[in-house]
């Protein structure tokens, strides 16, 4: 058995390995430095790079993304962190109006190779602020990239990847993943952007999950081949470039699909997944296509209520035998 | 006359050049505008010529320049031929961006104009970046960031200042203070009376007022803000009072302005400034007249071939979204 790490581990090892390989890779950030990063995903960075490749910032969200914005349009591979995804919203105008679009409205004359990391997701109790899944506010904007591991191995891959990348990568990191473990990523290991991966095989359902849904839908698949359903699971890894190939292969195979997100079922990525197995993948299809999503509402803090509005194994189990009987 | 008076002439006349081409293709963008020939809209610089040449001359060619949505200026004063401006404005195939941006994002990357950035303030901590990949790659490039005296009062500028400052970085913020935010004297929605040097001391630079109408005392107030970023000191603010000719878009007339005070900003408009100064220094009538004549042929010649150009080609909407010119979203 290859050795195992955890996915916060894999976070500063897929940044070190960038670091030592690439001199144009630096890190700016809140407490990214000696602090080694409020959830420890730059730990020892600071101590092997030093503060001339990781830099401590200020609380500006603006003054960071626009930092590695004209560091990225000038020779330089900066890699940002957002402490929480949440707090896209204070450097919103940089993810929306000027990173993706920079190269685009000046006629291809600039590039952007940046990547913008942030700690994603709920189900640690941080409450309405600090708990959300916002993968679905980057997919809302043509020109972003957009990266979301699901375990240790793939957050060193698409690391590299999207380091790597000429162009602008919002790589969200699951909070709720930090501290799961899987196999250590190899030496030289890349993931390209925009490479589903079958995480389990099956005949019966494809469930389309992302990130932190990924090993929950692992954990329902094992409960449901108890009672003899077989589901697919198909994580997507990236929203943007977007894998339809690998669903719609999945889909030709088991006929019946449901996505499971962790952002607001109000404009979440399933969304987009499910327009388009419905354009293209209707003759496949012997049951409508659901959606297991967070509720609309915003996250509370207490355990029990967050339960109720974001996807878990049970209600994820619940709806796949519904969508199986179908 | 001396050779060092004769080169001050030869310097002060190309300069005086430079505005003139820049008032004269913003006056033909106004009206090819009012011909119909130029859509959407546009935030003409005239008035502010002084504030673009004199800075450039100061900047070496490798430096480093951000601007906003009204930076006709700074992309001619970073050598965007006026041909493509026009021709970028006109949504022709041979404009500036390819008929992808727009009046408001004239760009010039290898000249160092990396854009013109239409979200008030966004560029400064942009600016703030070129400036740190420059230290962090060994170089003694600038940047340079435009602004409008409305972009003081927005969260991006105290973030860019502050970190500038923290980090020492080789940067020069640029005001260009025209009195009014946009339809608003900036004097009544800012807490102190300059809205852009006045807060440099509270980011520990300094913060230098300049006359934006005089090219002259531009160049020298840049150049010293410059030397101190090359050499490592740090940022600067210039605050460069300006006056605006038009209004803030195609669209204000500028009736809120009082006669008396855009008729005594017009009689310092830039361009007479340095007109005077040239004859005090002993360049003749004709020489004026002769730059004159040059820059009205440059913006002629412009717009005639901007105006035959062809238009920008559908097909071109999904190129370039990605690095590798494409626009693939999925598979």
């Amino acid at each position: 058995m290859a050795d195992l790490t955890t996915y916060r581990d894999a976070v500063s090892e897929g940044l070190a390995r960038e670091l030592r390989r690439d001199p144009t890779v630096v890190l700016l950030g809140e407490d990214i430095g000696a602090a080694g990063g409020v959830f420890k995903t730059t730990a020892g960075l600071f101590e092997e790079f030093g503060a001339e490749r990781v830099w401590d910032t200020p609380i500006s969200e603006q003054a960071i993304v626009g930092a590695a914005m004209g560091a990225a349009m000038t020779g330089m591979r900066p890699v940002a962190e957002i402490m929480f995804s949440d707090f896209f919203a204070c450097c919103w105008d940089y993810l929306a109006n000027e990173i993706p679009k920079a190269r685009y409205m000046t006629g291809g004359q600039v590039t952007v190779p940046l990547v913008v990391r942030t700690a994603n997701g709920g189900g640690l109790g941080f409450g309405a602020q600090h708990s959300q899944s916002v993968e679905n506010w980057a997919l809302t904007v043509p020109g972003l990239k957009i990266a979301a591991p699901s375990t240790p191995a793939d957050v060193v891959g698409l690391m590299a990847s999207a380091v790597r990348s000429d162009d602008p990568v919002v790589f969200f990191e699951h909070k709720g993943l930090f501290a799961s473990k899987g196999e250590a990523a190899p030496p030289g290991h890349v993931v390209p952007l925009g490479e589903a991966r079958v995480a389990r095989e099956g005949a019966d359902v494809t469930v389309v999950a992302l990130a932190a849904t990924v090993p929950l839908a692992l954990a329902a698949a094992d409960e449901l081949a108890g009672e003899g359903i077989d589901i697919e699971v198909v994580d997507l890894r990236c929203l943007i470039p977007l894998d339809m190939a690998t669903v719609l292969r999945s889909l030709e195979k088991t006929s019946r699909l449901i996505v499971v997100e962790e952002n607001p079922y109000q404009g979440g990525w399933g969304a987009t997944v499910a327009s388009v197995v419905a354009d293209e993948g209707f003759e496949m299809l012997d049951a409508p296509v659901r959606r297991l999503a967070g509720e609309n509402v915003p996250l509370p803090f207490a355990d029990a209520l967050e339960r109720e509005v974001i996807p878990t194994v049970a209600k994820l189990v619940e709806a796949v035998r519904r969508l199986a009987s179908y | 006359m001396t050779t060092a008076e004769a080169v001050a002439i030869a310097m002060l006349l190309d300069w005086y050049e430079q505005m003139a081409v820049i008032r004269g293709t913003e006056k033909a963008a106004h009206d090819l505008f009012l011909r119909g020939l130029v859509k959407g809209t546009t935030h003409l610089a005239a008035g502010h010529e002084a504030v673009a040449v004199g800075a450039s001359a100061a900047l070496r060619p490798d430096d480093y320049v951000f601007a906003t949505y009204r930076g006709h200026h700074h992309a001619i004063a970073r050598g965007a031929s006026p041909e493509s401006c026009l021709a970028e404005l006109m949504q022709k195939s041979t404009g500036l961006c390819g008929a992808k941006g727009g009046s408001m994002h004239l760009t010039r990357a290898d000249h160092g104009m990396l854009g013109s950035y239409a979200i008030v303030g966004a560029h400064l901590p942009m600016a703030n970046g070129a400036a740190w990949s420059a230290k962090l790659r060994g170089t003694t490039q600038v940047a340079v960031a435009f602004f409008g005296d409305g972009a003081t009062n927005i969260g991006a500028f105290h973030e860019a200042l502050n970190l500038a400052a923290v980090w020492k970085l080789p940067v020069v913020f640029v005001c260009e203070n025209n009195k009014y935010m946009e339809y608003t004297p900036i004097e009544a929605v800012t807490s102190v009376p300059n809205p852009a040097a006045d807060r440099a001391a509270a980011n520990g630079m300094p913060g230098v007022l300049v006359d934006g109408n005089d090219v002259v005392a531009v160049q020298h107030t840049m150049s010293d803000a410059v030397e101190r970023a090359r050499s490592g000191d740090g940022p600067t603010v210039v605050e460069a009072l300006t006056y605006r000719h038009f209004g803030h878009s195609r669209t204000d007339p500028a009736t809120y302005r009082p006669a008396d005070e855009v008729e005594a900003w017009l009689a310092r408009d830039p361009l007479i400034v340095a007109r005077q100064l040239l004859l005090e220094i002993g360049a003749t009538q004709a020489d004026v007249d002769a730059a004159d004549a040059r820059a009205k042929a440059v913006v002629d010649a412009a717009s005639q071939a901007a105006q035959a150009a062809p238009p920008a080609d559908p097909a071109t909407a999904f190129t370039d979204v990605w690095a590798d010119g494409g626009a693939a979203w999925r598979t």
